[in-house]
């Protein structure tokens, strides 16, 4: 059946149209067309050439940063997916709803200050002259080195992403039909394998959804790596910094910016293809 | 207590109030904006702290100006701030001397009339002349203050007598505790230095080249950070870092005051020179009151507020300056080693030959060693 076209209706949709067009179709085709430009005099010229993208894919640097960044990205959503569930579960399955909304709010406070007034604060707590030094140091441990380690940046990955993580497993699971799992329980059910069989399968969108969310954020973010991983080794966003630093290079910041998108597309596809399979648990 | 009726009037005004609150703002207005017009702003291109109020305030006051600073880090950062930016937009530039060059044939600045500046007070012949500020007996540049980098340590991490040369990064107590300061040239300036390559540093050709780049390389396993200015200063601070690589009393300087165990040297191998000139950006209106400026740096009173700036410390370059220094603050003029007849006096060091300027390399373009540079933080 043909649809009529309905004024009234496109009206309301025309803003987001515009403003995704202006705002972000726009500066992604702007970025693709200076990675094409070349730099003279820290200028940029435009022109159609393939020197960026010939001179970062051809770097040994360029692939170490890559597949560092998505594998510390892929262990900051492990952590922050195994340490968020048992909150999450608690807070939608144990807690009353009067709890669950004030556990939300508090977990929402942290975005009201700045992330890295935040990370900042970590100097303090993880320092080898640090809190968890002293502590560890009553019982005769340490000192351990965490500042600028793998084990910092992922303490800043989760600083960032833990949150808002253990919100959307929470919204999640507190969805799920409850008589399902007394269902299950009472067929004789045992409570980790009604988690495994019934809880999981009925909340998997939303907890692939939060990973995927939490892989995004971890994968794109600078100030972690930098400031708590003392840029050891560097990161895809410290390698933007780097080449916009040394000579201007925006034409090959944005080929390292344009191979960051292109991997979180095909993660972001796979994924909600993963979180909306049909094909039921069995 | 104060009588109802009094609170009632103050907390509603009547329409007379109203009238005569208006009609006052309305009839200042005009005299407001001519007050605010009256000020000269004055648009600076800077490392941070250079528009600072223990820089700039006294001289803002004393002429009725007002600096408007944007910040930069990095000779590549600001050639691009200005590149990217209409003629006149800057009325004075801060650059390191290295990068003066570069202004200069791209046409940003401006030249300067030499009879100006004190140039019969410098503290060292070098500075009279200093490389890439003439051309064509012109002067297009004027330098205020330097300082030196070397080895950056804490003291109770290491002795003098190691830190007396840059072996004493590859320390085995050091292991995962020596920092680099994230900026490719005075690191791999300094790696240089220690394969012996002395006032040729930066003239290497591919043998010497490929040699720095080993002995960076082999110091990989002893690094525990790549770090800003604040990731330095934090680093040294809490003691996650107890050498640094690339820095001097820029850094140390700030928290050596504060009592900070810390401390820089220039080691055997030799030391580095940073210098900062202030040049007059092409096309600006405000040449005068810029030239003003310049010659305030260069005053006693300029130079010693250089040596005592909160951002970070530099050395004197006039002897008026040093003398004042010595004067009103005799703790930093010692602290900085700013005396004659001590040790690691930042002149001596340069008539000693055991300091180099810093510059860009010579036989390598500054992308090859930036790309090393990346190549060696994945290692």
């Amino acid at each position: 059946m043909k649809r009529k076209f309905d004024l009234y209706a496109m009206t309301w949709r025309l803003p987001i149209i515009f403003w995704q067009l202006l705002f972000f179709v726009g500066p992604l085709l702007f970025m693709v067309a200076i990675s094409f430009f070349v730099v003279k005099n820290y200028r940029m010229t435009e022109a159609f050439e393939m020197v960026n993208w010939q001179k970062m894919l051809s770097r040994g640097y360029f692939w170490d940063s890559y597949w560092y960044t998505i594998f510390i990205a892929g262990i900051s959503t492990t952590v922050a997916m195994l340490l968020a569930f048992p909150a999450s579960f608690a807070l939608a399955f144990r807690a009353s709803d009067n709890l669950r909304r004030w556990a939300i709010f508090l977990l929402i406070i942290p975005f009201f200050t700045s992330y890295l007034v935040r990370t900042f604060s970590w100097y303090v707590i993880l320092a080898e002259s640090g809190v968890v030094n002293a502590m560890l140091g009553q019982i005769g441990l340490g000192p351990f080195k965490m500042l600028n380690t793998h084990f910092g940046t992922v303490i800043g990955y989760l600083t960032l992403t833990l949150p808002l993580v253990v919100i959307l497993q929470t919204v999640t699971m507190a969805n799920v039909d409850k008589t399902l799992i007394e269902a299950a329980r009472n067929l004789g059910c045992k409570p980790l394998a009604t988690i495994w069989r019934v809880v999981l399968p009925l909340s998997k969108t939303g907890l692939i959804v939060a990973a995927l969310f939490c892989f995004i954020l971890s994968f794109g973010d600078f100030v972690a790596p930098f400031y708590l991983g003392g840029s050891q080794e560097p990161t895809l966003p410290i390698l933007i910094l780097d080449t916009t630093k040394s000579g201007q290079q925006w034409p090959r910041a944005a080929v390292v910016a344009i191979m960051m998108m292109a991997t979180l597309f095909t993660i972001a596809f796979a994924a909600i293809a993963l979180a909306y399979r049909k094909g039921g648990a069995r | 207590m104060k009588p109802k009726h009094l609170i009632t009037r103050r907390m509603t005004p009547t329409r007379r109030d109203v009238l005569r609150i208006g009609g006052g703002m309305a009839l200042s207005a005009p005299f407001v904006g001519r007050a605010w017009a009256s000020t000269t702003e004055i648009n600076m291109l800077a490392w941070y702290g250079h528009g600072e109020p223990d820089m700039v305030g006294a001289f803002e006051e004393a002429n009725n100006v007002k600096f408007v600073p944007k910040y930069y880090a990095g000779g590549d950062n600001m050639l691009a701030l200005i590149a990217q930016s209409p003629p006149g937009t800057y009325d004075i530039i801060l650059s390191d001397a290295e990068f003066v060059q570069q202004l200069n044939a791209a046409g940003y600045i401006e030249e300067l009339n030499a009879a100006d500046y004190p140039f019969d007070d410098m503290l060292h012949e070098d500075f009279t002349k200093f490389p890439g500020h003439w051309a064509d007996d012109k002067l297009y540049s004027m330098m205020v203050r330097g300082g030196h980098l070397g080895v950056s340590y804490n003291t109770t991490a290491a002795s003098a007598e190691e830190a007396a040369s840059y072996e004493v990064f590859w320390k085995e107590d050091l292991k995962g505790k020596v920092g680099h300061f994230d900026w490719h040239l005075p690191t791999l300036g300094m790696m240089s230095l220690k394969n012996g390559n002395g006032a040729g540093l930066w003239d290497l050709d591919d043998a010497a080249w490929s040699a720095v780049q080993e002995t960076t390389l082999s110091l990989r396993p002893q690094v525990g950070g790549f770090f800003d200015y604040g990731g330095t200063f934090n680093g040294l601070k809490n003691g996650e870092m107890l050498a640094m690589c690339g820095i001097g009393d820029w850094i140390t300087g700030v928290l050596e005051r504060d009592g900070a165990p810390v401390a820089s040297t220039i080691p055997k191998e030799g030391g580095i020179q940073f210098t900062e000139s202030y040049s007059i950006g092409k096309d600006s209106e405000k040449a005068d009151i810029c030239t003003k400026f310049i010659q305030y740096m260069l005053s006693p009173e300029g130079q010693v507020k250089s040596a005592q700036m909160v951002a970070y410390p530099g050395f004197c370059i006039t002897k008026a300056g040093r003398a004042m220094l010595q004067e009103v603050d005799p703790a930093e003029a010692k602290r900085s080693h700013q005396m004659e007849g001590m040790a690691n006096d930042p002149i001596a060091l340069i008539n000693e030959g055991r300091i180099h300027y810093r510059d860009i390399p010579q036989q390598q373009s500054l992308e090859d060693w930036n790309d090393f540079w990346s190549e060696y933080k994945n290692a």
